[in-house]
């Protein structure tokens, strides 16, 4: 980006049924490999490959990498005045299933499913009516990403740090969201700066990102250990990497 | 980044589909101005003696006048000698009875365009009048209309069967000395609607006016007149498209609504005259001018445009609030993309008491578009306790286009409140990269995230209209963001 080299080395293995914890400092690259798995095109892909379900998923436009399954949990949600998040989030289902060669749902139907997972994030149904992300509280979008994806389904969910910015009680229901949809065909890779999302959300797998390489990867533990030490020892074991 | 851009570019890059042209033999006189001209007309259509006094009186005032130029829109100087002022398909010698003696071939064009005007094909609760060039064609649901006492046809027939209500109301909105476009269409305009609800009669259905202009080097000149009579209702739509031609053609439309007392003027406009093509080349000069008179207390009259087509859009529907707590509102789409220009705003005049208005204007540019909100809210001195609310937002899209805004604002008295809010925002890769991560292809994103822009214009429109507009709007989105 801006002839910047973020990511410098990333070999990683996300199998369905997993959970990965990806963790590291400010500037690290967690949130540009979120976005560059999605297909932003702010970024240039300049070696490697991403292979999703067998298939090159760096030749896939972004909307096409969402309708094969691929969900991204932003981290700054962006706002649509004037679009209301049911109208938006049923184009979205209709597209994912549109390319699968499933009917689309109509209205009754789509408001039905919409109502199941609503309650599930213990949120306000009002909020359907409600232009997409405008004038919701920092809590309201990050719960609104968890419940798009709660309704999208996607068989991989990328989540940027989905905690930041959640009171307490707002990272439990989030947190409760996503476990419930823990499942055997889903892989969900979660983003966090803190070891506090991960007492929640328990990771099968541990990455520890720093200077766009993956300089540790362990289990839960991990984490736990990072917590105590801080980043600053990671960092060396990144210098010593090169 | 430049993958995203490359694909806004081609972004609904569907041509201009109602550029087709009728092959009809056509009446018209030869290209010029001057009394004969309008003699002509005048006779053409069996006028009586007020209207060619009237007219020669609104020439002559046109010669002594200028041209406007006040305006944020730049064309090279108009040749009205070489412009056609009358062209009318032929018809047989007494003209159609009904819309079963319509020439098949016109039928065909309206049907093309989307306007059946047999009845049983028609969309329940729309009774259309049909102006191909300078004639009405027909006019559906006349006989259901006039059971309820409301008369609704082409302004020539006005003329012709009820020159009483004409002469007493034509030019009392819109005067033939009150504009340079203005004085011309009086002086030749040709046809147009004319509508008269009747005391106490809420129009059942939507009352709408299709204009299309067929003739090459012609110019349209329609007028409508709307008059509600005392506690009476109606919504009016107008909808307009013209063929694709390389030369510019000139409509200068005049349009005049009077509300009486507790009565209510709904009128909507989907204008999409041929915008001329990528590189700027033809399309129509629509330099309109429309205003409303809420003549009577608690009157309101209502305009929502929606400006998609044409080369240049010079309009201001405007209302002269005079009843005491009469309502003027105005709400406005305009889009300008490739090299369209648009110069539209409102007047809103208050001269009652307790007398309000409200003006949302959502102006979009992209391409090398160029889009002027022009807005002025008078409140003079006997107007106490008046309000206006003034929302204007641009959007952008690109960074080659235009958006301006000039809000004139003058208070004479203590006693009311003027609010003005404006915004400018361009379209963000981030709210088109959000979506397309949910699924939607930057085309429906971008007709998606325009839409919600224009969503409290949109939902002034009557339902169908609504849904025709969010449509013009995704296609007339052609090309350059960059």
């Amino acid at each position: 980006m801006g002839g910047k080299e973020i990511l410098r080395g990333i070999n990683l293995t996300v199998n369905p049924g997993e959970v990965h914890a990806i963790m590291g400092p400010n500037g690290s690259g967690k949130s540009t490999l979120a976005q560059v798995i999605a297909g932003r095109d702010l970024y240039t892909v300049t070696k490697g490959e991403v292979i999703y379900q067998g298939q090159d998923l760096l030749a896939l436009a972004p909307e096409e990498r969402a309708q094969e399954g691929i969900f991204l949990a932003f981290q700054y949600p962006v706002e649509i005045p004037g679009v209301s998040n049911l109208y938006f989030l049923k184009a979205a289902l209709n597209a994912g299933r549109k390319k699968k060669g499933e009917p689309e749902l109509d209205a009754m139907e789509f408001l039905s499913l919409v109502r199941q997972k609503i309650a599930l994030m213990e949120m306000e149904e009002s909020l359907l009516n409600r232009s997409v992300n405008a004038g919701f509280s920092g809590g309201e979008k990050k719960r609104n990403e968890i419940f798009q994806m709660a309704v999208l389904e996607p068989r991989l969910a990328l989540l940027d740090e989905t905690d930041s910015g959640l009171d307490i009680d707002a990272l439990k229901i989030v947190s409760n969201g996503v476990n419930t949809l823990r499942g055997e065909d889903r892989a969900i890779v979660v983003i966090t700066q803190y070891q506090r999302l991960l007492n929640h959300i328990v990771p099968d797998y541990v990455h520890v990102l720093a200077e766009g390489r993956i300089v540790r990867s362990g289990d839960k533990s991990l984490a736990l250990t990072l917590e105590e030490s801080g980043y600053a020892g990671i960092e060396e074991l990144a210098e010593t990497a090169q | 980044m430049a993958t995203q851009l490359n694909s806004l570019e081609t972004l609904a890059s569907q041509e201009y589909k109602w550029g087709f042209v009728t092959n009809i033999a056509a009446d018209s006189v030869p290209p010029g101005l001057n009394e004969d001209t309008i003699r002509l007309i005048s006779a053409r259509k069996n006028e009586p003696q007020f209207m060619l006094d009237w007219r020669l009186k609104a020439y002559r005032q046109w010669l002594t006048m200028k041209e406007p130029s006040w305006a944020n829109i730049h064309y090279p100087a108009i040749d009205y000698q070489k412009i056609i002022y009358y062209s009318a398909p032929k018809a047989n010698k007494d003209g159609p009875k009904s819309l079963d003696d319509v020439d098949p071939e016109l039928l065909a064009t309206y049907e093309k365009l989307g306007i059946p005007l047999r009845e049983r094909e028609m969309l329940s609760g729309v009774a259309v009048d049909a102006v191909f060039d300078s004639v009405s064609v027909g006019t559906t649901f006349k006989k259901k209309l006039s059971e309820l006492g409301i008369i609704f046809g082409s302004f020539s027939e006005a003329v012709q069967e009820h020159p009483e209500l004409v002469q007493k109301y034509l030019g009392t909105v819109v005067p033939h000395s009150d504009n340079f476009f203005a004085a011309l269409n009086a002086a030749v305009f040709s046809d147009g609607s004319f509508c008269y609800i009747p005391k106490g009669v809420r129009c059942p259905m939507e009352l709408s006016t299709y204009f299309r202009i067929n003739a090459k080097d012609t110019g349209q000149f329609e007028r409508t007149l709307i008059v509600a009579d005392e506690g009476a209702y109606v919504s009016y739509l107008e909808g307009c498209t013209a063929p694709m031609r390389d030369t510019n053609q000139l409509h200068a439309a005049v349009v005049e609504l009077i509300a009486l007392d507790n009565a209510t003027i709904k009128y909507s406009t989907v204008q999409n005259w041929y915008p001329g093509d990528k590189e700027g080349k033809g399309g129509i000069y629509n330099f309109v001018t429309k205003r409303g008179k809420c003549l009577g207390v608690n009157s309101k009259i209502s305009w929502t445009q929606v400006e998609t087509g044409s080369a240049i859009t010079w309009k201001y529907p405007s209302c002269l609030l005079l009843g005491d707590n009469s309502v003027g509102e105005f709400y406005s789409v305009a889009l300008t993309n490739n090299y369209q220009q648009a110069d539209t705003g409102t007047k809103m005049i208050h001269v009652g008491k307790n007398t309000s208005s409200t003006i949302v204007s959502k102006g979009i540019s992209a391409g090398h578009g160029q889009n002027t909100y022009r807005g002025a809210v008078k409140i003079l001195k006997g107007a106490a306790g008046a309000r206006n609310y003034s929302q204007c937002d641009s959007m952008l899209l690109g960074d080659q286009c235009g958006a301006h805004t000039f809000p004139y604002l003058e208070v004479k008295n203590t006693s009311s409140s003027v609010e003005h809010e404006a915004s400018t925002s361009k379209i963000g890769e981030d709210q088109i990269f959000y979506c397309r991560q949910r699924g939607i292809s930057t085309e429906d994103a971008v007709g998606m995230i325009v839409n919600g822009f224009c969503k409290e214009v949109f939902r002034e429109l009557p339902m169908e209209f609504a849904v025709e507009a969010q449509k013009l709007l995704g296609v007339s989105l052609e090309g350059s963001v960059g």
